[in-house]
């Protein structure tokens, strides 16, 4: 078994002009750090950006969760420019479609409705990491 | 150095309606780098610079966007000389602007002014700690300075060209800016 098995790559953005930006941040670290700190790692956007060969070849052996922060999708477009795949990419807009009552304010420092919206999003992207690690396969993609 | 101050920020505004020319922002582009906590302070320098220091001479944009963005997005550096802030010697922000768009006209790099400022390593890419704290205030002041050196010298290219208009036909020749900006008063 190799040690990437059952791992998953956490990419979230890198958005520093919108709220959203720092609830997918802080959604990842809510993932990577708090919850399911021994199978993710987390990958900084900027080095896809600027083609870091060593994070290039994480990337394109290991499964990417993508968090975006806006329509732009630059998470889950720049996994895919980089030779990854998406298992699973959520978007900020959309959790908070489905949470109306948790609206994020706040960039520098979030809100708790922008936290707690954070929070949701990350355990709700724990089903995906523990079943890859259950199956150590990916399934395919999916979007939330 | 020029500091800033709003009758400097009015002088500066009335420049440029005088020239004529369209309104220049610096634009300040921050690795954001998730991984480290020195990635967490360039994100939070930057916001300082844009939000509080320097709001009506910064604009930014997302780092990515240079590659997930349209075209306007990769011409931003031209339209806006630019100040890249890097947590660390990878240089992502800076690179990746230069090669997507157009060379930045300063960069920093926040690993290299705690080093050289002496300050404790910043902890806690998600909750800074109090180094992180001083790093982002170290960081800011630093850019908000470069913001100001910017600024300063394209009033006096855009001055210049029309001070040394009329003064060329006075006389020929002349002084240099006290500045050091190169430009002719």
């Amino acid at each position: 078994m190799s040690k990437d098995q059952g791992r998953v790559v956490v990419v979230p953005c890198s958005g520093i002009g919108k709220p959203s930006g720092s609830v997918s941040r802080e959604a990842a670290y809510e993932l990577c750090e708090s919850l399911r700190p021994q199978n993710t790692e987390l990958v900084a956007l900027s080095k896809l950006v600027l083609g870091d060969a060593a994070t290039h070849e994480t990337v394109a052996r290991t499964p990417c969760v993508a968090i975006d922060g806006c329509q732009q999708m630059c998470a889950s477009k720049m996994v895919k420019k980089s030779g990854g795949t998406v298992i699973h990419a959520v978007a900020v807009l959309d959790a908070f479609r489905r949470h109306r009552e948790l609206k994020a304010e706040g960039i520098a420092e979030l809100n708790d409705a922008g936290r707690k919206l954070a929070r949701v999003m990350a355990e709700e992207l724990v089903e995906t990491v523990d079943a890859l690690g259950s199956s150590g396969v990916a399934k395919g993609a999916t979007h939330v | 150095m020029r500091p800033w101050t709003p009758l400097a920020h009015r002088e500066w505004r009335k420049g440029q309606l005088m020239s004529e020319g369209p309104e220049r922002k610096v634009g300040i582009i921050a690795c954001s780098g998730e991984e480290l906590a020195e990635g967490t302070v360039s994100r939070l320098a930057a916001l300082r610079v844009l939000d509080s220091l320097r709001p009506h001479d910064t604009v930014t944009l997302c780092l990515p966007l240079f590659l997930a963005g349209g075209p306007d997005d990769r011409t931003f550096a031209r339209h806006h000389p630019t100040i890249t802030v890097d947590g660390c010697d990878l240089r992502c922000a800076a690179r990746a602007t230069e090669m997507y768009s157009k060379k930045p006209v300063h960069s920093l790099v926040v690993s290299e002014l705690v080093a050289e400022e002496r300050l404790r390593k910043p902890e806690g890419r998600r909750q800074l700690n109090e180094a992180g704290r001083q790093a982002v205030e170290l960081t800011a002041e630093r850019l908000a300075a470069l913001v100001d050196t910017v600024i300063s010298k394209e009033t006096h290219v855009s001055d210049g060209a029309r001070v040394a208009g009329a003064s060329a036909r006075r006389k020929k020749g002349g002084d240099s800016c006290s500045c050091r900006s190169g430009s002719a008063v």
